[in-house]
């Protein structure tokens, strides 16, 4: 499987996506800039962690008008996979391939740390089953506070869009509604997480639970519902 | 010495005048200064070529009055055949590089951003780690972690608490955008830095041998780059903002603090390392930091021995109406100059354009040695670029034992009296919650430390330690430690800086890793008092003493003075920073306790010292005594000791006995897992029980080894 990551400027955990995928999961894995317009035959994109366009205006605002973002929509749409993680979050809720929107934390300050997680079972490959129910993974972000309208919590709550959810004993961190961490879309190929799977993958890191849950999204089947 | 006895004119005509004794000195020259000038140019300057002069000519930009001084610290290794030399030294260039092996070498340096960060904390904050940042990829380095060094006034104020949070969220801003991870340093609270904070950064990079780049403006008719965002009015007078002490009308000099975009230099490192991996085609780059334009063109021109010729119109301006004096001074970020191979324009610019940054031609490198600034088709200004660069004032200043040190180092701590089994047990909670000692997690998990995913040991521990990436296959292992007690350089300066350095490099042995560079930032008061410049050169002393037992050289620093409040100079504080290698994953060591069975011996014994602890500051409110006694000698023993258990894989953890003695350092053993430990502990030879809080002795160390 070919893997693409999206470098835009201000992009900074786009070589960190790149060696997880690369050396950790043995993948082929390319680099693509903003400027390009395709992905070429990759079978899925990351859409890596940063400050795209220093976050001005909005975070992801801006990123979301770049021309690789157009090739985005329909990728998306034939079925190929798509991973938002932390900045790559925020720009999918921009370019409208995720429901709902990230705020600013609620203790107004960034937070790095390693958090707990309990993971949904949201899909035959995303569930309890395939990566225990317990998870660990470092954050490191401003603004990963989840909001989403009433009629839309209850639509991705109904379809088990939540990959993961904030859990004790390192709590929520940032006010997430439904200490959410981390959702997909309906179709179950777009996912994106506030989480960063690829600094959890090395012996050092503060655990390898990233393997885990980035095997589980490159493997996903598109669910036909 | 060339004459030319015609004045340059300017085209703006409210900068024509003939200049005055009164501009001479509100510009922060010396009568004597202004009589070089005169010597030097064979004229009068013109109010450009004055503020040219003064700025190149501050303490910030000159060090005239330290440098007698940091001449004397050792900036190669003494033994040239040892592993590991240095490539570029101390002075040289921004920044110093010394080989790790396999064709790699790290670059890195610390540098202070006080006075800014007193007057606008966020912004102050953010630009020092910017300007440091620019001073390692500048050498061709990609920039792979940041620590820094904070001193506040104690922490119940209320300005303080503002201070707090402005640096340190600016610290976060400016790190976590760029994407470099910031993995450690130390924070201390003590009321000397009540009104004038430290703020001191580092940055360290890896750079191949081969592409160490110089700022050397060489090869006539090369062009001259200037790339980056564009040229406003913002900070200017920065750098000599930066050379006076604080005072209550310090706020109005806050448009001397320039104002820090990450995002902006993000996209000129990325650029400007993808333009520096290009062979052949960078001559020479200097960052725009103090003193902007003018510092750059003036270091660049007199390191490669040449003029150049710059034209003001061409440098991309986002005011309109700014004259030739500020466009020359501004202190706008994110900017670097860049000397390319002539006939290779073309690729510099499609790399500019890839990432969307200004790339423009604003002169050119000249035959001789003038820097010449013109404007509107006329010259401007013209200096002679060696003579502003190297024949700057060098001070000796004049010194003086302060009267109080004599009092305080002679104090009798027999009449303190010993604790009772209650005191001291209401005592250890006490020193544990000391805003000093205590845990520092509510400021470090605002800072990115693990972006990168290198961080195998990140802050909060005794050094921190990071996996260098380098090339496809090979990875090599550093650690790196900051340090400096200032109430010990306060009783006792000479054995101050010892200590710095030996606590540093104790910390790196606890941490499994062998001592091979440093970079220090002096900040100190003004050095015009006697007794602020006694301290300096007696800090300095044991500095360079420590350096030299230990064969560490150098790689560079900063030094800040005026560092001053209304109560007079802040203590001593000389930031020592140590980076070290860890030969193998193996010997990679934290002070964490693993299972709660392990045996925890004491190395080093237990010394009766009291002087400057924090249980005197804590229980006492006592600032007195004398600085512990160092042992170099003993000390490297026990370095040497404990890497070789490391080696042999005898040790669990080990921790450092440093600001508030023995028991708090077990405690921090014992705590530092998620699952905490108690122990039991026999001391084996008579002492009070106040000496298990006192402060480290340099001999007292503690190792917990496997049963």
């Amino acid at each position: 499987m070919k893997v693409a990551v999206i470098q835009f400027p201000g992009s900074n955990c786009d070589w960190d996506a790149y060696y997880a995928c690369s050396r950790s999961l043995g993948l082929n894995t390319k680099m693509v800039w903003h400027k390009e317009t395709d992905f070429g035959d990759a079978k899925a994109v990351i859409i890596p962690g940063g400050f795209s366009f220093g976050d001005y205006l909005r975070c992801g605002a801006i990123a979301r008008f770049s021309p690789i973002v157009d090739a985005l929509t329909p990728f998306a749409k034939n079925g190929g996979i798509v991973i938002g993680i932390c900045n790559g979050f925020q720009i999918l809720c921009e370019a409208g391939l995720l429901p709902g929107a990230l705020i600013r934390n609620n203790c107004l300050e960034f937070r790095c740390m390693t958090v707990d997680l309990v993971v949904e079972n949201s899909t035959s490959e995303f569930n309890q089953n395939k990566l225990g129910v317990n998870l660990r993974l470092p954050i490191a972000h401003g603004e990963g506070n989840y909001r989403i309208d009433a009629e839309g919590m209850t639509e991705i709550e109904a379809n088990n869009q939540v990959l993961f959810r904030y859990s004790a004993p390192s709590g929520n961190p940032n006010g997430a509604m439904g200490n959410i961490a981390g959702i997909r879309n309906r179709q179950g190929n777009v996912f994106g997480m506030m989480p960063h799977p690829e600094r959890a993958v090395e012996k050092f890191h503060p655990s390898r639970d990233g393997i885990k849950v980035l095997k589980s999204v490159l493997t996903s089947n598109l669910i036909h519902a | 010495m060339r004459v030319s006895t015609m004045l340059p004119t300017n085209p703006d005509p409210a900068l024509n005048f003939p200049v005055t004794p009164e501009d001479v000195e509100e510009l922060g020259l010396l009568p004597e200064e202004y009589k070089k000038i005169q010597e030097i140019l064979g004229r009068d300057p013109n109010i450009t070529e004055l503020g040219v002069f003064s700025v190149m000519w501050s303490e910030h930009c000159s060090y005239k009055n330290s440098k007698c001084l940091l001449r004397s610290f050792p900036t190669e290794k003494s033994d040239c055949h040892a592993p590991y030399q240095v490539l570029v030294k101390a002075g040289e260039e921004n920044a110093g590089v010394i080989d790790i092996g396999d064709g790699w070498a790290i670059c890195f340096k610390i540098e202070s951003h006080n006075h800014p960060s007193a007057v606008e904390p966020f912004e102050g904050a953010a630009t020092g780690v910017g300007g440091i940042i620019r001073d390692i990829f500048t050498m061709g380095a990609r920039p792979v972690l940041l620590t820094n060094s904070l001193r506040f006034g104690e922490i119940d104020s209320s300005h303080v608490k503002g201070l707090i949070r402005g640096v340190v969220q600016g610290i976060a801003h400016y790190g976590n955008c760029i994407g470099i991870p910031n993995v450690g340093g130390d924070i201390y609270f003590d009321s000397c830095y009540e009104g004038n904070p430290l703020v001191n950064a580092l940055c360290l990079g890896i750079v191949k041998h081969k592409e160490i780049k110089r700022g050397a403006a060489v090869g006539m008719g090369n062009p001259v780059y200037y790339v980056g965002p564009a040229t406003g009015r913002d900070g200017l007078g920065g750098a000599s903002f930066a050379s006076k002490e604080l005072s209550e009308e310090s706020a109005a000099d806050r448009p001397s603090v320039q104002k820090g975009d990450p995002f902006m230099e993000k996209l000129l490192l990325e650029a400007c390392l993808e333009m520096m991996a290009v062979p052949g085609l960078v001559v020479g780059i200097q960052d725009m930091g103090a003193a902007g334009l003018t510092c750059s063109s003036c270091e660049t021109a007199s390191r490669g021995n040449s003029g150049l010729e710059i034209d003001l119109d061409c440098v991309p301006q986002r005011e309109t109406g700014m004259n030739s004096y500020e466009i020359l001074l501004s202190e706008s970020q994110e900017r670097m100059l860049v000397i390319v191979q002539r006939g290779r324009e073309a690729e510099l610019e499609a790399i500019f354009k890839k990432w969307d940054l200004p790339a423009v031609v604003i002169g050119k490198v000249t035959e001789g040695e003038d820097l010449e600034f013109k404007q509107n088709n006329g010259l401007i200004a013209r200096i002679p670029a060696k003579a502003l660069a190297d024949d700057d004032p060098i001070y000796n200043r004049e010194f003086k034992k302060p009267n109080y040190l004599f009092e305080k180092q002679n104090w009798d701590e027999t009449k303190l009296p010993d604790l009772d089994d209650d005191a001291a047990k209401k005592t250890l909670p006490l020193l544990l919650s000391t805003p000093t000692i205590a845990h520092k997690d509510w400021v470090w998990r605002q800072y990115d430390h693990m972006v990168m995913t290198n961080t195998i040991v990140g802050p909060g521990s005794d050094a921190a330690i990071v996996r260098l990436r380098l090339g496809e296959d090979l990875e090599k292992i550093i650690a790196i430690s900051n340090d400096c007690n200032n109430r010990y350089c306060y009783l006792n300066p000479y054995r101050g800086g010892q200590i710095a350095i030996a606590e540093s490099i104790r910390n790196l042995a606890c941490s499994g890793a062998r001592p091979l560079a440093m970079t220090n930032c002096l900040n100190f008061g003004n050095p015009y008092k006697p007794e602020v410049f006694y301290m300096l050169k007696e800090c300095v002393r044991g500095l360079v003493d420590a350096c030299k037992f230990f064969d560490l050289p150098v790689l560079g620093g900063n030094v800040s003075l005026y560092n001053e409040n209304q109560e007079g100079a802040i203590d001593p504080t000389p930031v020592v920073s140590v980076v070290g290698i860890v030969d193998t994953e193996e010997m990679i060591t934290t002070q964490k306790l693993k299972n709660g069975d392990e045996a925890i011996i004491l190395i080093g014994g237990l010394c009766d010292e009291i002087g400057g602890s924090y249980y005197l500051k804590e229980i006492h409110d006592f600032k007195t005594g004398d600085a512990p006694t160092p042992n170099l000698a003993v000390e490297e023993q026990i370095n040497s000791f404990v890497l070789r258990l490391i080696k042999n894989k005898q040790v669990v953890a080990a921790h450092d006995i440093s600001e508030g003695g023995l028991l708090v350092a077990l405690t921090e053993m014992l705590f530092a897992q998620e699952q905490t430990f108690g122990a039991n502990l026999d001391i084996m030879w008579e002492t009070g029980q106040s000496a298990l809080m006192r402060n480290f002795s340099v001999k007292v160390r503690e190792e917990s080894l496997l049963q």
